[in-house]
């Protein structure tokens, strides 16, 4: 069987929505952080897939994923910084008990 | 002929004083404003007296007209290319005998004052008022522009308002000025339009101008004459607006009420402003436009019978009022009413102006014998301290002098010859004779009913029972007020006498010609015959204490009680404004903008604030709530996009 | 020579310097002498602009500069004054300098209270010299904000209810104003010689020049001349003014009838009517119904008022009806009554509003039927008070009878018997007014003294003597003498009334 474009996509979506489920329903910042990762590793898969099927001559999509490998660390970074300030003011990092940003 | 600055000189004396007192006198030397305005009133007085001679005996007269000489007109406010507001000085013959009548009466009243005020609390603040009042009197009869008598009118009405309430700390002199102030403010409504409707269609609001324009028959009289609204036409629309300004001032039934009330001031200003000068104006008024009203009948008309009726219903009130000054202020009505029945019946120019001549010489006369009867009023309150008729009697031992002028005057204005009063009331008689029986039948018992009301009030000061004073303070044998009082009362009662005797058919007449007037003296029986039959009425009710009055009023009851209540057109006024227009159109005003206007602009603001309040919930600071949001419309715009596409 | 920047600089230095004093003393002392020296220069200007047009020099604006501000939409820093400006400009000077003086005594938050105050003046300044309707606009903003903090700050009442009415309502009439200038802007086109497509101005002058096509005036009228007749209390936008007036401090008080209300009137006309002049003549009726009803109702209203504040706010309402009235008339004599009832109501009611605020400030309490005899304790401040009320009812000598009797004549000129009815109903509130001043001063000011404790009032301060002097002469420069101020303004209101005329000829 050879693998094809449809094969990637196909993994790409599926960890998409792991990542948005993982987002939508952990209340651990930390967890939440990580389903962030993969919606961006998603991204980075079906970057990838399409430079090598759709433009093989290209590496603009291969560029595209180093910049958001390099991105992702930095947004990683900061929010650990936030979440560990969270933690230092709330002692938790449960995002359900920090919603003073209401109304 | 006086030069103009010395002629402008005479209204602006009093106001120099008035400017003066209150600024500087009032702190600084209090005891002398009554002297200084005094002061000013006697030169005013002297170079209005040289005015009038000079009007009337050196320049006024060209051929055998007097002419009307417009010595000063500054433009105060230019509307348009020809319609502006003037302030000037216009001489003719009522104007310059207006002139003589005022600066003459507020001298005998600054004079008198001195006596009178002694010793008020705010006695310079009166005499500043008087001045003010004495110039804006000045200002309304000199005036060159319809609009300047407006302005003046206005000020003589402050004027007015601020004597009335002179003392503030009584409610019935503040609630008595206010009536004055708003009863005369809701005529000058009238005056008001009535001024907007005659210089739109004369295109001016100088008087020279405008009464050319509407008497000639030019285009503008014919427009003026043609123009109607609710089948009347805009001449007699303006006229009757006018007129109704004047009637308020002149407190002219049924917009009289104010005046009985506006006794609450002191007496010297009753006698100044509320019987010889400012409720003359409307008189004045309709005497300065006459040639105008002599073109339009129907307005001469309502001039005439509001004029007699007032004459007639004060008569009547008068028989029964037991206040004193309030016979006195009902008395003047009657006799304004005499003043305005008898313009009313005139027509401009040759024998038809007889009555406008008459109506002229009973305002002057009626200036003189009134001012007296009220400063003598004024004695005799000084000395009793009470209004009340019953409180007096038996006077005439106490003050002579008072008791005497006051005669003198009662016989005046009784038409009792050879009184002043006589003369300029025969001519109207005669006047009315000749152009309207009803109205004369109405005048001759006016007439004897003012004889009889006069001599009422007379006997029951003077005569009646003995006096009996209450307060230790009284010696009953030195009852006679200072001399500062009794020289006003002297000159006054003086000149009652012997007013009558000036030739005014040959000085004021409609059309500056001279009036030839026959004197019939079978005329004059019936009129004097009547006026002595009240007189000896009122004699032998009242010489003595007797209880015939009473039986003869319980007699009547039913139209005594009226009389003695005014007829209840007080009553009928204040149904009108504290029962209809306060809770009918005031209240549901106010009403309805707190709660519907108002009310409107709130239900906005709770509306955008509840539907906020709805929709804030969604702001619920979970994070993942939000993602999960944009989740959704993510794919819902993703969805929407696709089929777009496809 | 006159630059009109500086009426702008001198408020914005004096607003620096107070923020920079230390003390309460310096702070009024600043503020004071700021508005002083305002005065001063606005004095100047009139003398000069007076001199200039004795002269001979007849260009519609006078003192014209201009400095593109953003060059892109060809908004522009354009200032001019003409008469009217003038004479508004003058209000404004006289009204800051004595609601200064009567503040003199606010010792909560001083340094924050004038430098709003002096804000405010900025505000107003520069609207009145603006010839750039965007730059109008901008300084319309500026003297709306800061009453929102000095009415929630340091009123009294139901302030925060009331700050936060006053400030909806006049943001939501500016609102409107945005609307209609950016309309009126896309319809403008200007076409230079060289360039192939036109632009767009913001520019009055020209913009009067122009011919506006008849359809978009008639929608851009109303939006306009509703938001502007916001601020000068139209009938039915008027219920801010009584809240507003009565919780706001004095000075704003002062500030929000005398001038912001002239600010209204100052576009209804300036804007509105002068711009789109076919419209003013379509809309004629609409404007003379509203304000008839503002005049007669607002006089009504104010019978039934048991406040002083009140009383005034709600006169206020009908004395500014007649501005619209004169406005909506469209004759010459009508529009120069209009002007001048802006300058006359400016001053009276600053006045009226500097008296009652110093009569609370005794007494402690505004209730007509708890005040009375206080001519016998503090005859200064009540002797203002009852002139103020008596320019208020229209006695002549005084500036209210001037303004109202040149409205109705002017008025009287429109023949029609719907005007002509209309002029007949706003001349018998003349009557109403009496009968409220009346009984407002002779509750207060007359009868028995209601309280022992009225006896121990002290009379006006210096500052309030002078502040009251200064209203007084100015109400009475104009009432004595007021051709000077007929023939000041008339000559630009003939300007306007030409342009307006050319609506007739134009439909």
């Amino acid at each position: 069987m050879q693998i094809g474009l449809f094969h990637f996509l196909f993994v790409s979506c599926a960890l998409f929505f792991i990542g948005v489920y993982g987002f939508l329903t952990r209340r651990n910042l930390i967890t939440m952080l990580m389903s962030i990762e993969l919606i961006l590793n998603s991204v980075n898969i079906n970057f990838v897939a399409f430079n090598k099927f759709l433009f093989a001559d290209k590496l603009d999509g291969i560029f595209f994923t180093l910049f958001i490998i390099t991105i992702a660390a930095a947004e990683a970074a900061v929010a650990i910084a936030i979440i560990i300030n969270l933690y230092r003011n709330y002692k938790t990092i449960d995002v359900e008990d920090v919603n003073t940003m209401k109304y | 002929m006086l030069s103009t600055p010395l002629i402008a000189l005479i209204p602006l004396l009093p106001v120099i004083s008035f400017v003066l007192i209150a600024l500087v006198g009032k702190k600084y030397f209090p005891s002398l404003c009554g002297a200084l305005g005094t002061l000013s009133l006697l030169v005013a007085f002297i170079l209005s007296a040289t005015v009038a001679y000079d009007y009337f005996f050196v320049v006024g007269k060209v051929g055998d007209t007097y002419q009307q000489i417009v010595p000063l007109k500054i433009t105060w406010l230019q509307f348009t290319q020809n319609v502006s507001i003037d302030i000037g000085i216009l001489l003719d013959p009522i104007s310059v005998m207006m002139l003589v009548v005022v600066t003459l009466v507020s001298l005998m009243v600054h004079l008198y004052s001195l006596g009178y005020m002694k010793g008020e609390e705010r006695y310079a603040t009166f005499y500043s008022f008087l001045g003010l009042f004495t110039f804006s009197m000045l200002g309304l009869v000199l005036s060159s522009n319809i609009f300047q008598i407006y302005i003046f009118w206005e000020l003589v009405g402050v004027s007015s308002y601020l004597l009335v309430g002179f003392y503030f700390d009584r409610p019935s002199a503040v609630s008595a000025a206010k009536k004055a102030f708003i009863v005369t403010r809701f005529a000058d409504l009238g005056f008001l339009i009535g001024i907007l409707i005659l210089s739109f269609y004369a295109g001016t609001l100088d008087f020279q101008t405008l009464i050319a324009k509407l008497t000639t028959p030019t285009n503008e009289f014919h427009t003026i004459a043609a123009a109607s609204f609710m089948g009347v036409s805009a001449l007699t629309w303006g006229l009757v607006l006018v007129f109704i300004g004047g009637a308020g001032k002149s407190a002219m039934f049924p917009l009289h009420i104010w005046l009985p009330d506006a006794m609450e001031g002191p007496t010297p200003v009753s006698a100044l402003i509320h019987a010889a000068t400012m409720v003359v104006a409307g008189v004045f008024l309709v005497a300065r436009l006459f040639p105008v009203f002599s073109m339009c009948a129907p307005a001469l008309d309502v001039v005439m019978w509001v004029g007699a009726s007032s004459s007639f219903i004060a008569a009547i009130i008068a028989c029964t009022q037991t206040d004193i000054k309030r016979v006195l202020a009902y008395s003047t009505m009657s006799q304004i009413g005499y003043m305005m029945f008898s313009l009313g019946l005139a027509r401009h120019g040759g024998e038809h102006g007889l009555g406008y001549m008459a109506s002229m010489f009973h305002l002057f006369t009626h200036a003189m014998f009134k001012a007296l009867l009220f400063l003598g009023a004024g004695a005799v309150i000084h000395y009793v301290h009470s209004n009340e008729m019953k409180d007096m009697g038996g006077l005439r031992k106490m003050m002579p002098v008072t008791h005497l002028t006051f005669l003198i005057a009662c016989l005046a204005i009784a038409g009792i010859p050879p009184f002043a009063g006589f003369f300029s009331k025969e001519e109207i008689l005669q006047a009315a004779f000749h152009a309207n029986k009803a109205i004369f039948v109405i005048a001759i018992i006016t007439a004897a009913i003012t004889a009889f009301y006069m001599f009422r009030l007379y006997f029951s000061i003077f005569w009646n029972k003995p006096y009996h004073a209450h307060g230790e303070s009284h010696d009953a044998h030195h009852g006679e007020a200072p001399g500062t009082m009794l020289i006003p009362l002297i000159i006054l009662g003086l000149l009652s006498v012997c007013a009558g005797f000036i030739p005014f058919s040959k000085l004021v007449t409609s059309d500056g010609k001279e009036l030839h007037t026959a004197f019939h003296l079978t005329f004059s029986i019936a009129p004097v015959v009547l006026a002595t039959l009240g007189i000896i009425i009122a004699l032998s009710f009242y010489k003595k204490e007797s209880v015939t009055p009473q039986r003869i009023s319980d007699g009547i009851g039913g139209l005594y009680r009226g009389a003695y209540n005014k007829f209840y057109i007080d009553e009928l006024y204040l149904f009108v404004t504290k029962k209809i227009l306060f809770p009918l159109v005031g209240r549901p005003a106010a009403w309805v903008d707190r709660n519907i206007v108002d009310g409107f602009m709130n239900l906005l603001a709770t509306v955008t604030g509840q539907i906020s309040f709805a929709i804030k919930k969604v702001q619920s600071g979970k994070t993942q709530s939000y993602a999960a949001y944009f989740f959704v419309g993510v794919i819902g715009f993703v969805l929407i996009f696709i089929y777009w596409w496809t | 020579m006159i630059n009109l920047s500086v009426l702008l600089i001198i408020p914005l230095i004096t607003a620096l310097a107070v923020l920079l004093c230390s003390n309460a003393a310096q702070v009024r002392f600043m503020a004071l002498l700021g508005s002083i020296v305002q005065l001063g220069y606005s004095s100047v200007l009139m003398f000069d602009y007076m001199g200039q047009r004795a002269a001979g020099n007849h260009s519609q604006m006078l003192y014209e500069s201009r400095h593109a501000w953003f060059k892109g939409l060809n908004i522009e820093y354009y200032v001019g004054v003409d008469g009217i400006s003038v004479a508004m400009i003058m209000l404004t000077a006289v009204v800051v300098m004595t609601g200064i003086l009567i503040s003199w005594n606010i010792t909560k938050l001083t340094k924050e209270f004038f430098f709003l105050i002096v804000l405010l003046s900025l505000g107003a300044y520069g609207f009145f010299i603006s010839l750039d309707l965007f730059t109008m606009f901008f300084f319309l903003e500026v003297a709306v904000i800061p009453k929102f903090l000095l009415i929630g700050i340091w009123g009294s009442g139901k302030k925060e209810y009331s700050a936060m009415k006053l400030a909806l309502m006049l943001m939501g009439g500016s609102a409107l104003v945005l609307i209609g200038l950016l309309c009126l802007y896309f319809n403008t086109t200007v076409l230079d010689p060289g360039a192939a497509n036109g632009y767009h101005t913001f520019d009055l002058l020209r913009i009067s020049r122009m011919h506006i096509p008849i359809e978009a005036q008639k929608f851009i009228f109303p939006l306009m001349f509703v938001g502007f007749g916001v601020f000068t209390a139209m009938f039915p936008f008027h219920t801010w003014a009584p809240d507003g007036h009565s919780s706001a401090p004095t000075a704003a008080s002062m500030f929000l009838a005398g001038i912001s209300m002239k600010l209204g009137g100052y576009g209804c006309l300036r804007v509105a009517a002068y711009l789109m002049p076919e419209a003013a003549h379509y809309y004629s009726w609409v404007i003379i119904l509203l304000s008839t009803i503002a005049i007669i109702y607002g006089a009504f209203a104010t019978l039934m008022q048991t406040d002083l504040k009140y009383i005034n706010a709600y006169s206020s309402v009908s004395h500014c009806g007649f501005v619209i009235f004169g406005i909506g008339m469209l004759t010459k004599t009508a529009i120069t009554g209009a002007v001048m009832q802006m300058v006359s109501h400016g001053l009276m009611t600053a006045l009226f509003f500097a008296a009652i605020g110093m009569i609370y400030e005794r007494a402690h309490t505004r209730q007509v039927a708890q005040l009375g005899g206080l001519l016998k304790t503090i005859p200064f401040i009540i002797t203002v008070f009852v002139l103020a009320g008596l320019c208020s009812l229209g006695l002549p000598g005084l500036s209210g009878f001037v303004a109202e009797m040149t409205v109705f004549v002017g008025s009287w000129q429109r023949v029609d018997t719907f005007y002509r009815v209309s002029t007949v109903l706003a001349c018998a509130s003349i009557v109403v007014t009496a009968v409220y001043i009346l009984r407002a001063v002779g509750a207060a000011a007359m009868g028995p003294i209601k309280n022992e404790e009225f006896r121990h009032f002290g009379d006006a301060t210096w500052n309030e003597k002078l502040a009251s002097v200064t209203l007084l002469v100015s109400i009475l420069a104009i009432g004595i003498a007021p051709f000077w101020l007929n023939d000041l303004i008339s000559p630009d209101t003939q300007i306007i009334m030409d342009n307006i005329a050319r609506g007739v000829v134009g439909k």
